[in-house]
Parts: C-alpha cells; structure tokens; sequence
C-alpha cells in the first residue's frame, strides 16, 4: 500500500515559547523532519537605526540599551568605543577598567542565560535556568549598584563612564569572582555526563567551519566551529591586550560545543575580571567632553566583541550633532542566516534546540 | 473476601436484595473517587513544592499552610475559565477526547489494593485489566490531537501513538516477570506474594516497567507530547476551561495510578512493618512520585526517535531477556531461596544494563532530505 503523504507547512512563532521574543520560522516538514525554514523576522522592528539619526550622539546611548537587552552593557560599550573613535577622544584609565568588568560581568551574565534557555529548548523544565538565574541576579546587583538599572544600565558614556563605582561594588564583586567557579563547575555536575543532554546536543546542527565563515557569523557560534576568532585578541579594543586569557574553541561546530564554549568563555571572563579588579586604578572616570559632540566630518566603524559575537557600529559624521547615517551590526541576525544550513534534515525539537544555541536576541535582530 | 464484599453479605441481611448489590457499589466508587481526587490534589501541590525544592525556590505557600491550597484555587481558576473550541474542529471528538482521557485512568483503581482486604474488586485477572484499561486514554490522545484541527496538536497526536504503542511492549513483558513469580494475575495475589519485594528481585524488571511507565504518563523525559518547548503544549495546545482540567487531571491521575501499580507490583503494595497499610502504601507511593518529579526536574527531554529506538533498541530487548531469565528460575529452580535469586538477579541486572549503556545508542536521527 502506497499511503500518499505530503510536506506540510507549520508556522512557529512569532508566539511560540521558544522562539525568543516574536520570532517566526515559516517551517515545512515532512513528518517530523525539517525540510525547509524561511526565518521571518520584523516583528520587534522600531527603527532604533532611523531614531538615532535625529538625536545627539550622547541621547543614543539609550536607545543601543535596547538592542540586545541580554548584554546592555556591551551594547553602550560597542557604541561609545565608535564615538571615540569618530571624535578621537581619550578614555580616563580608570573608566578603561571599569567598562572591561562591566562588559565581562555582562558577558557572563548574557552566557547563563544563552546556556540556561538553550537547556531548557532541550525541554529541561526551567531546573538548569533557575540555577543560572541565581548567578545572573548576583550580578544584577552589582549593576543596580553602579547604575541603578537592572535591564538598561545606559552607564557607559561618550569619554568614561557615568558615575564612580560605590563602595560596596569591589567586595560585592570580589565575593562574586571568588565564588563563580565554584558554580560554574556545579553546573558542569548537572550537565555535562547527562546522557539525554550528551544524546540531543552531540552531531546535532553541525556548522561547519568554512560555512560559519562564508556566513560571516561570529562570537561563540564561530568558535564552536573550530575557527580561533576573538575579536578581543584578533583586534584588541580598549585595554584587552593587558589580559591575560584563552579563547576556547569547539571542534565540530555542534549544538554541544556551542555549549560547551560558553562554559569557558564564562570562566575566561572570571579571569579577566580578576585581573581587572587587582589593576584598577584610581582618578576619574568621565574625560571632559563636550555636552554637544561635533564630530569631525567622516566615518568610523567600531567593533568589540558582544557575548554573542561581534557587534559593529558604523557612523557617518556630517559634524552635526546627530550622525548622519547610524548602522548596527547585530551579531545575532548574521549568525542566523546559518540556520537553515544547520536544521534541515533534523527534527522538529532539533530545530527548537539549534535555534536557542545560536543565542538569539531579537532586539538585536530586528532593531 | 474484601471489605465491600462483607459489607455486601452484612447488608444481605437486612436489605432486599437489589440495595444490597446496588449500594455497596456505589459506596466503593464514591470512596475510590474521593481516593483519587484527593491524592491527585495532593500529588499536584506536592510535585510543585518538590520541583520547587529541586529549583532553588519555594514553589506554592500562600494558600494554606505550606500551600496546600493552591491547587484548590487552580482548579477553581480553570474552572471559571471561558470553554473555547476551535471554530474549524471536530466537535463532538473535540468534546468526547478529554472524557476518554480521564475515565480509564478512573477505572485503574477499581483493583488497586490499598490495604488487605480495601480493594473495590479484586479480579481474578486484574493486573490484565490494568493493561488494557490504561491504553485507552492514548485512543482519547489521538482523538484530541486530531480534533482540534491545529497542526501542533496532530503531530502530538502522532508522537502519542508511536510512543503508546512501543512502551506496551517492554511494561507488558515486565509485568510478566512478575506474574510468572507470583504465580497470579490478580493484584491481592501479586502483593501476597511479596515476601520479598520483587524491587530487589527482579531489579531489571522494575527498571524496565518504571521507564516505560514513565513514557506512557507522558511525563519527562518522555514527555513528547506536550513538548512545552516545541509543539507549545501539544495536543491539548486548544483546550480550555473543564475540559483542560479534565486533561491535567488525567494526567495526574495517571502519575498516581501508576506510582500505584509500581508500589503493587514491585514494592509489595501496602505490606510493611510497624506502620498501618494505608499509610505504608502511601509512602510508597509518595517515595515512587518523588523519584519521577526528581527526573523530570533533572532531565532535558528526549528526541522523537531516540525516544522510539530506546523502546525498541534498548528496553524490549532487555525485557525479553528479563523475562527469559526469570521463566527458566521459576521453571527449574522453584525450590530455592529467594535470596540467592535476589543476588544473581541484580548482579545479572548490573551486567545487562552495563553492556546495553555499552553496545547500544540512540543514533544519529538526521535524514537526508
């Protein structure tokens, strides 16, 4: 008997649980098996790009907070290192060391929960997330005290950061750094000899490394492939060739060693804020700058590496106090177009999984 | 002779005949029910205090002390909630499925012995009719998958039927173990026969049933069919209002019916020191629902077909070994002390479940397409 069947086409998202914010992926399947995925994307659009060209360069600090609201910290930091660039501005030394612990306290803040959503895709019942959240509320804290923000910090400024660290920021900090591998080899416990984690996430949505350079994608999604691209060593910003860290790499470029390069990227953050902490020095932390920035007439494209890999911003200054043209580069939505290379031919839930490694911020995204 | 059967003979006595048949009945089903509804309330409030233990929070304690309310106020919330129903369902199906789901798990309990004597009908074939009873609420799976007419729904529907249908195997086989040892199909009989439970037993033979047991409740790791993370919540993804109650409910109900059966068949049901019946019966049961909480607080959940080669690759096989072993004890060695059988048995689990962890994987799963 011959039973005549056909693909059909199921639409998840832009409400879906797993699709991280209002995603939609237009999937034909047949059966199970994915055999086709158009990603639809837009729905979050708000012209964050557009808006920053009818504000001052100082105002749009706000509005890259809400890019990739997992990592704002990162966001201010990838903006303000354009700024400078564009106007040719000398950062204090202390606020220097100040933006490199923010932006690894972000970076490991960002990795517990790309790690911990990325388990819970597997279908692990919020118990792995919850147990990052923990962590991730520790470093909340230190925010709040910095900037009083808990989501949007806009603390990074044109020439420095806002305002001083208070006092009880450094122990605060401290006990974090001193405390963190602990967890982070408690999560190890939990994870990593899971059979059913080992069983989902091994050989499942292999990129590999010549097609995650063709696709120009970035951060621990290029990693995880084999391919040694730290922009924070390949092209040291701000003060990261005083560090002293590895960059973990993957081998095959699966759902596993995209989580597993978390994991060492989070500890390789810990080192780096160790370190930060034993070199901060004293005096001020915001250069004096103007109120009103001209910049000189031309172009800057500014690039750091953003948790989830690298976030470019791109100005044209026409000496106004607005940018004549604000481009974002989201990590994110260049690491997406590989989807489709990694999915088809898995299951339904293996395209849920691979999606949530990937670590997508739709703020990001649709901008 | 069990409680409702001498209460029945007492009633004989005085009532005509008819009332004598006829309220002994309805008396053993009200407290069945009351049973059920009341553990199922508990078992819902303990599984999320126990998850919530198992996550770093405290879970529901507003309501009550500890919370013990809360599900009350679910169910009051649920049962307030609009009834909607697909414009372009089946309705009748669409009425029928949550009905179909939650009556056999019901009718479990008819012969499940909670003391020595308390069981609403001790069948000779009762562990039979809990096989057969229970596979039915797949049938009322389907039915809502299909009915609701939502492409989520269906292919929870038929993930429901590839995993019913492979987990009967091995927990049927499994179940055999036991009857060939207890010598009996009846559920008073198989506890009777426990004098050392057949946890210690046969070990690989309580492995096998807890994890396909496991399956067929749909819970996790297996719990495929409501995939939260995947197909949102799967076959009951239309539902609202009584009838997603009745669905939770049969889910619950189910959990217990089989942490029940567990208890009955391989941790000597109610028996035990010191302690009443009822209460060492609920222990058990309690003790078997923790350890399925603890792994579904623990565990990622598995793909459509490592959950497929798993039943057939890895627990039917090991089932007909089991199986296999034990018949050729009971054949040949009826006579001997159950202790040397407890110890061959579980250095014989330890071995096979050693090798088949070594041999045996749950593949690769990408197709060509």
């Amino acid at each position: 008997m011959v039973i005549k069947t056909e693909p059909f086409i199921l639409n998840i998202g832009p409400q879906h649980p797993s699709t991280h914010g209002v995603f939609r992926m237009r999937v034909t399947l047949d059966g199970e098996v994915v055999v086709d995925i158009e990603p639809v994307i837009g729905y979050l659009h708000r012209g964050i790009e557009k808006m920053g060209e009818n504000r001052t360069y100082t105002q749009i600090i706000p509005l890259t907070d809400r890019l990739d609201y997992l990592a704002s910290m990162t966001n201010n930091f990838a903006y303000v290192l354009a700024v400078e660039k564009l106007a040719g501005i000398k950062v204090p030394e202390r606020a220097e060391y100040l933006r490199i612990i923010m932006a690894e306290a972000m970076r490991i803040s960002s990795h517990l929960m790309a790690v911990g959503f990325f388990i819970n895709d597997l279908g692990a019942m919020m118990t792995p997330v919850l147990y990052m959240w923990r962590e991730r509320e520790k470093l909340l804290d230190l925010f709040e005290m910095v900037c009083g923000q808990r989501l949007t910090y806009n603390y990074m400024r044109i020439g420095g950061v806002s305002q001083d660290i208070p006092e009880e920021f450094l122990p605060a900090l401290k006990k974090f750094v001193a405390e963190m591998p602990g967890f982070i080899d408690e999560y190890d416990q939990l994870l990593l000899q899971n059979e059913v984690l080992l069983a989902r996430t091994k050989g499942v949505g292999i990129l590999p490394g010549d097609t995650a350079i063709n696709t120009a994608a970035s951060g621990p999604v290029l990693r995880a492939s084999g391919v040694k691209w730290d922009l924070r060593k390949a092209d040291p910003y701000s003060i990261y060739d005083r560090f002293d860290f590895d960059v973990p790499v993957g081998t095959v470029g699966d759902n596993y060693d995209r989580y597993w390069v978390r994991m060492q990227e989070m500890r390789q953050s810990v080192r780096i804020l160790e370190q930060a902490i034993a070199q901060l020095p004293g005096g001020e932390v915001w250069a004096k700058v103007p109120q009103l920035l001209h910049p000189p007439v031309g172009e800057v494209y500014g690039h750091i590496e953003s948790p989830r890999g690298e976030l470019g911003f791109f100005l044209v200054s026409d000496n106004s106090i607005a940018p004549y043209r604000f481009h974002i580069r989201p990590p994110t939505l260049i690491n997406l177009t590989a989807l489709k290379d990694m999915v088809v031919g898995w299951k339904v839930a293996d395209l849920i999984s691979t999606f949530g490694s990937i670590d997508v911020v739709l703020g990001e995204i649709d901008r | 002779m069990t409680l409702l059967e001498q209460f029945r003979l007492w009633l004989g006595g005085i009532w005509p005949d008819w009332a004598a048949y006829l309220v002994p009945g309805i008396v053993g089903i009200v407290v069945v029910l009351a049973f059920v509804v009341v553990l199922v309330i508990v078992f819902i409030w303990f599984e999320r205090r126990l998850l919530g233990r198992f996550q770093i929070r405290l879970g529901p304690n507003r309501l009550g002390p500890e919370g013990i309310f809360q599900p009350i106020a679910t169910a009051l919330k649920i049962l307030l909630k609009e009834d909607i129903v697909p414009a372009k369902s089946d309705k009748v199906i669409h009425w029928l499925a949550p009905v179909i789901v939650f009556v056999p798990v019901l009718m479990i309990f008819a012969v499940v012995p909670i003391g020595q004597r308390a069981i609403l009908t001790d069948l000779n074939v009762g562990i039979v009719y809990v096989v057969a009873v229970s596979a039915v609420s797949a049938v009322g799976i389907y039915m809502a998958g299909w009915a609701s007419n939502n492409k989520y729904a269906l292919i929870a529907a038929l993930r429901t039927v590839a995993q019913m249908v492979s987990y009967e195997l091995p927990v049927v086989l499994a179940i055999l173990g036991v009857v060939l040892m207890a010598g009996s199909l009846s559920m008073t009989q198989i506890v009777a026969a426990q004098s050392i439970p057949f946890l210690v037993l046969q070990p690989l033979g309580f492995v096998i049933f807890f994890l396909g047991t496991v399956a067929e409740m749909n819970r996790s790791p297996f719990d495929l069919l409501e995939a939260d993370s995947e197909i949102v919540a799967g076959y009951h993804i239309e539902y609202s209002g009584m009838k997603f109650a009745m669905f939770y409910l049969g889910e619950y109900g189910h959990a217990l019916a089989y942490s029940c059966i567990i208890t009955t068949l391989f941790l000597a049901g109610w028996q035990g020191p010191f302690l009443p019946p009822i209460i060492w019966f609920l222990i058990k049961v309690f003790a078997v629902f923790s350890v399925i909480v603890w792994m579904r607080a623990t565990l990622p959940r598995l793909r459509v077909d490592q959950l497929m080669s798993f039943a057939w690759k890895g627990l039917l096989p090991m089932a007909i070994i089991n199986l296999f072993v034990i018949a050729v004890e009971m054949l040949w060695l009826p006579e001997i002390n159950l202790w040397i059988l407890v110890v061959t048995n579980i250095v014989f689990a330890g071995v096979l479940v050693l090798l088949w962890s070594r041999l045996f994987s749950l593949g690769g799963g990408r197709v060509e397409v």
